[in-house]
């Protein structure tokens, strides 16, 4: 059992959890992802690494309440247990060398984002920062990303907050302006993820994608997570959870892995309805 | 005058238990065993020992089901055996012990493994005593994997006195008995009674701990462990590496089990999305194949395909299984290979897939007849799920983190005669060496690492 340290609500869809895992805690790196399951018979989901305190013990997450799973971890509150917490899985992010990095988040994605660009900055490294969410409600991690950023560019989908656009707006500003990225580090969902490697192609930036597909183990057993790649005109297939979840997003066939991701959409919304009656009748009593 | 048949195992209904979980065969009674074991010869040269890969005393349990002394029973096969209630159950004896039965020449040989359930199972039943944990020798022993290789191993020195404690990736122990071999051919509370008895023995699990991540097997060494046996498996699976193998409802028959197993997609009102009533292929011809084939049935499949590549007699699965799987109505596509997974360009899902036929030529290294396709003879099978169960290969998580430890083109770990690897104090065994085999091999291999790490730690 794995207990719940701290929790805080960091918007009304996304919750911010540190969880006592002290061999976790001492290995995680920004990139890396942990397995858990909230209770006995509950799946396993896997979730980015947001931050870890070794010295404390303890691995943050944050995570969208978007299924079952996360509808009955974000019932559980400071002092509780969750039963498994495995990792850190997945290698970590590469940074080493790099000199001037724009990192983009998207949504919860951003979770993600925000230990990659305080590590890129912690080294040295000159760090742009684009994120977006759908509306200011939404909002997470201004002022973290603020500290480690020497720019950075908060986008809306509805213009409450920020500019009102999406992340390759600025990203192509700045291409356009001859600002010179050694790589474009992006994370959030797919469709972000994909257009952002379209926005930096014709400039020849490197772009580094984090990918996170449904899993099951985590360490290259069950398969579910491949994706395909196209590497020197050749499809590949590799596994997310041991070959990534970082990845060329160049190489990465967005349209297959989300297509791949609603695998199970209709099973998925069935147990999301069932798990808030749920919910709602404990409330309730 | 020797009975020439085996006692018949009684078994489910075909019909009744292509519909549930509950396990197929359901043992010998206490009447049954005893005339079963009144069937060997208890020769003196004991053929059938040496067919056993960790060498039972199989007549000598054999006399005292005889003489109604099942517990004595037990007795004897625990002494060689940390898990017999699972060899009963899964071992291929046809193969082995019961292949060399000297009453097999001229009947059926003595059904050694039903009486070998039969006593781990009255065991069960019936014995509360727990196994005394030994007193500790100061030695401390990691063990990576809690599977079949890994808990014997673990039992062995137990039992001589190390202070052993296993490490397990996933958030149950047993491994392959637990998220891979199904419920109605090897219950999980069998498997988590052995692990208890593993614990009164005072082993240690620790789950959740993936090593060559959340721990180095230089770290194990760092923390006072005087030795690590790796007992990993062969975890990663193999696909074909034809089109369409990315749509979905094409699984790796290891994630299609393992949703079923570990995660209990099985199970009514799981959280576990898996999918099901619908019509399957299956491509693949070993235990593993049947497996997945008999657990798509039971989730209510309408039509099981098993897609094989050589015929009927070349199929690498226990012949009880491909019986069982026959019985239960799932069809034998044999002497046919898919090429292409055939799928719906706008939903993404299967929608069929396309095989060539196959005819049988030369015998390749093995003296298996090599599979050579018939051109032209390209024909689709109507299905909506594709499962993958043509192997798996050692996982390299722990070669990549470990430093001098040696490996195969295969990915298996290189190992000498008693199990040790290149790095001195490092022992391996069970599918992490040879690729995906059996059960019992797995436990022979970690039987024997057992022995040098006790010689191993005790002339250090």
């Amino acid at each position: 059992m794995y207990k719940i340290v701290r929790r805080k609500n960091l918007n009304p869809t996304v919750t911010q959890m540190e969880i006592e895992a002290p061999l976790v805690a001492k290995k995680a790196k920004a990139g890396q992802f942990i397995i858990l399951r909230a209770d006995g018979d509950g799946e396993r989901i896997p979730l980015t690494v947001a931050g870890a305190n070794a010295k404390e013990g303890t691995v943050k997450i944050i995570f969208q309440i978007v299924g079952a799973t996360t509808e009955k971890l974000n019932a559980k509150n400071a002092g509780e247990f969750i039963s498994d917490f495995v990792g850190p899985l997945g290698k970590p992010t590469h940074i080493d060398g790099l000199k001037k990095v724009c990192v983009i988040g998207g949504g919860v994605g951003c979770a993600i984002a925000m230990p990659v660009a305080q590590a890129l900055h912690a080294q040295g490294t000159e760090v742009t920062s684009i994120v977006g969410f759908r509306n200011k409600d939404l909002l997470i991690l201004e002022d973290e990303f603020k500290a480690c950023s020497s720019k950075l560019e908060v986008m809306t989908d509805d213009g409450s907050y920020g500019r009102h656009g999406n992340v390759t707006m600025p990203l192509k500003e700045m291409l356009e302006a001859g600002e010179k990225f050694d790589e474009i580090i992006a994370i959030g969902p797919l469709v972000m993820m994909k257009f952002v490697t379209l926005t930096a192609k014709p400039y020849g930036v490197p772009v580094t994608v984090s990918m996170n597909p449904i899993m099951i183990d985590g360490t290259g057993m069950c398969g579910g997570c491949r994706l395909t790649l196209n590497r020197d005109g050749k499809k590949i297939t590799e596994f997310a959870c041991v070959d990534g979840p970082d990845f060329n997003g160049y190489e990465v066939d967005f349209d297959e892995a989300m297509s791949r991701g609603r695998a199970y959409f209709d099973f998925e919304r069935k147990a999301h309805e069932k798990a808030c009656n749920l919910l709602k009748k404990g409330g309730n009593e | 005058m020797v009975e020439p048949k085996k006692n018949i195992m009684p078994v489910q209904p075909p019909e009744a238990r292509a519909k549930n979980f509950n396990e197929v065969a359901l043992g010998y009674s206490e009447e049954v065993a005893v005339a079963e074991a009144a069937r060997c010869l208890n020769c003196k040269n004991q053929p059938c020992v040496s067919g056993c890969p960790v060498n039972i005393r199989i007549p000598e349990f054999i006399q005292k089901i005889k003489t109604r002394d099942f517990e004595g029973a037990y007795g004897v096969l625990s002494e060689t055996s940390s898990l017999p209630a699972v060899c009963g159950r899964v071992c291929p004896q046809e193969t082995q012990c019961e292949s060399k039965c000297t009453l097999g020449i001229k009947f059926e040989p003595v059904g050694i493994g039903r009486l070998e359930r039969f006593a781990a199972d009255w065991h069960n039943s019936h014995s509360q005593k727990a196994p005394a944990a030994k007193q500790c020798n100061g030695h401390k022993v990691a063990v990576v994997g809690s599977g079949p290789s890994g808990l014997t191993c673990a039992g062995d020195l137990a039992k001589k006195g190390y202070k052993v404690i296993v490490f397990e990736a996933l958030h149950t122990a047993g491994g392959v008995l637990v998220y891979g071999i199904p419920e109605f051919r090897l219950p999980k509370t069998i498997v988590a009674k052995e692990v208890d008895t593993l614990k009164q023995l005072g082993v240690d699990f620790q789950t959740n701990v993936v090593i060559g991540k959340t721990l180095t097997v230089d770290e194990l060494f760092e923390d006072g462990f005087e030795a690590v046996f790796i007992g990993s498996g062969a975890g990663l699976p193999n696909f074909m590496g034809i089109a369409g193998e990315a749509l979905k409802g094409v699984y790796s028959a290891n994630e299609f089990l393992t949703r079923s197993n570990l995660m209990n997609a099985y199970k009514d009102n799981s959280d576990t999305p898996i999918m099901k009533n619908c019509r399957f292929a299956v491509v693949g011809g070993g235990n593993v194949a049947m497996d997945a084939a008999r657990t798509a049935l039971r989730l209510g499949a309408q039509k099981v395909y098993i897609v094989y590549r050589r015929s009927m007699a070349e199929l690498p699965a226990r012949k009880e299984e491909v019986e069982h799987a026959e019985e239960e109505g799932i069809e034998f596509k044999i002497l046919c290979n898919p090429v292409e997974i055939l799928g719906d360009l706008n939903s993404g899902f299967v929608t069929g897939v396309k095989c060539i036929k196959m005819e049988l030529g030369e015998p390749d290294a093995k003296g298996r007849r090599r599979p050579v396709p018939v051109e032209g003879s390209e024909f689709v099978l109507d299905v909506d799920c594709v499962i993958m169960a043509i192997g798996t290969s050692p996982n390299p998580l722990i070669k990549d983190t470990t430093n001098g430890l040696e490996v195969n083109a295969r990915g298996g770990i290189i190992v000498n005669e008693s199990g040790l690897t290149s790095r001195k104090g490092v022992f391996a065994g069970g599918d992490a060496v040879t690729g995906a085999a059996t059960v019992i091999s797995a436990m022979g291999a970690g039987k024997t690492a057992a022995k040098a790490i006790d010689e191993y730690i005790l002339n250090k």
